[in-house]
């Protein structure tokens, strides 16, 4: 893959990294299987390039934009951050990226605009995992409320480890959103809306009993059929245990304001 | 041909199946070592030994229907079968305890009177372990007709494995959706010889 860097950033965690080989070995992508290996296995089928971002909905100037007008290789930063899965088992990440806002801010965002919503391609022949609905509404949808969006740890990541993004971890361009379940982080956008309306996403339309809108880590509520207080760190080894899971993932003094107020047991 | 397959099951002996039964065992530790298991290998393994107790669970409640459908007669088995599911049942809860919950007990003990997928699978788990202490010929000779109505609890332990398995899933996914329809296909052929036997019992009854 084509060598990137990234300047170094204040936000990252000075944790160990995870291996590039359990970054990209270990994955949740059901566009290419439900298995954990299934997107390294079969995300060949997927051509990221050439690829453009269809920006729209409330904005100034929408359009389609490339990958590289997104995020020129000269703005990356290097962000290393923490991932929860909602199964319980977590990731130390070395992702490359640029802020969501400053994407956001290149569209110009009209006033009225509250949340901003997400796709990733829909296209079978790419992604075979589509051909079985599994009782998911294709394409997967995500979405953020406008100042989870514009808040300086959610980035658009186009790379990890000093590589460009393997097909597997969400090719070319995804969201990383690291005080938020990973599902939160779409994988391969192909457009991006601002709209004043809470958009739906994925996984809570296929059980809004078990994910919500938020989907922030939170060790206190509970996934209904599993806990989240502890997680399994991958690659950890056999006897390597679990630790504690940290409220927002850790990132709680600097996102724990933007939940002021709200009860984050009916707003999971 | 029955007859030749029975011929060679009457000249194998009970720990050939044992030495079999164990195969899958030494695969699995045979890939840990190998580093065949990926970069997390805690999930691969308790899968691995929870999906091996459920085929011997099946294997064991094939083995009637067997005989009375195709004359083919492994009952000599059956008993090594059953036990060879619990001990998958007992290495698939210890890899729970050990590798992934690392005697994490107090959330252990709170997880399981709270998940149903837990209660089911522990459930399913007591079910066996009663079945496995009294597998014995001293256990089967001292309780007489009790010994048949116990170990129906095979049928709801398997109902109970098949539901842990699926519940602990985010979205339905075929192999355990094929293992419940296997499951309740060999039970709904004994509600239905059961359902036969009752029938004729009171058509004789009127008879008479």
């Amino acid at each position: 893959a084509i060598a990137l860097t990234g300047k170094s950033s204040a936000f990252s965690t000075d944790e160990k990294p995870n291996s590039f080989e359990e970054i990209t070995n270990y994955n949740n992508f059901y566009e290419f299987g439900t298995g954990k290996t299934d997107p390294a296995t079969y995300s060949g089928s997927l051509r990221p390039q050439p690829w453009s971002v269809k920006i729209g909905g409330m904005v100034d100037r929408p359009g389609n934009y490339g990958v590289e007008d997104l995020a020129p290789d000269s703005a990356l930063e290097e962000r290393i951050y923490r991932l929860r899965c909602v199964e319980a088992w977590s990731m130390v990440i070395p992702w490359l990226g640029v802020p969501l806002a400053s994407v956001l801010e290149k569209a110009g965002v009209q006033p009225g605009a509250k949340y901003v919503s997400f796709q990733t391609l829909l296209d079978p022949e790419q992604m075979p995992g589509q051909r079985a609905s599994r009782g998911i509404d294709w394409p997967y949808r995500e979405g953020l409320r406008l100042d989870e969006a514009m808040h300086p740890l959610t980035i658009l990541a186009t790379g990890l480890y000093g590589k460009v993004l393997p097909n597997q971890n969400g090719a070319p361009i995804r969201l990383v959103v690291p005080w938020k379940y990973g599902f939160k982080s779409i994988k391969s956008i192909v457009a991006i809306t601002l709209t004043d309306m809470q958009p739906g996403t994925t996984w809570k339309m296929l059980q809004s009993s078990e994910y919500g809108f938020y989907a922030n880590v939170n060790p206190q509520v509970d996934h209904p059929r599993w806990s989240q207080a502890t997680e399994r760190r991958i690659g950890a080894g056999l006897l390597g245990g679990r630790q504690e899971t940290l409220m927002f993932n850790g990132y709680a003094d600097q996102v724990a304001s933007m939940y002021a107020g709200m009860d984050l047991a009916k707003n999971y | 041909m029955v007859q030749s397959l029975n011929r060679f099951a009457r000249s194998l002996p009970v720990w050939a199946v044992w030495v079999m039964g164990m195969i899958p065992l030494a695969l699995l530790v045979w890939d840990t070592f190998q580093g065949n298991l990926g970069v997390e290998p805690v999930r691969d393994i308790e899968h691995r030994l929870g999906r091996t107790a459920i085929y011997f669970l099946i294997a064991t409640l094939t083995v009637t229907p067997l005989l009375r459908l195709t004359r083919i007669n492994l009952m000599r088995f059956r008993q090594a079968l059953g036990l060879i599911c619990f001990t998958y049942v007992v290495l698939h809860l210890l890899s729970w305890v050990v590798f992934d919950m690392a005697f994490f007990w107090g959330q252990m003990i709170k997880d399981v009177v709270k998940r149903p997928y837990l209660i089911f699978g522990m459930l399913a788990s007591l079910m066996l372990l009663v079945l496995a202490i009294t597998s014995n010929r001293f256990s089967i000779r001292r309780m007489g007709a009790n010994w048949r109505r116990l170990h129906r609890l095979i049928y709801p332990a398997a109902l109970l494995a098949a539901a842990h398995w699926l519940w602990a899933l985010k979205i339905w996914e075929a192999k355990p959706l094929l293992i419940l329809a296997a499951i309740l296909a060999l039970l709904s052929l004994r509600l239905l010889w059961f359902l036969r036997i009752r029938a004729n019992i009171a058509g004789r009854r009127i008879r008479t």
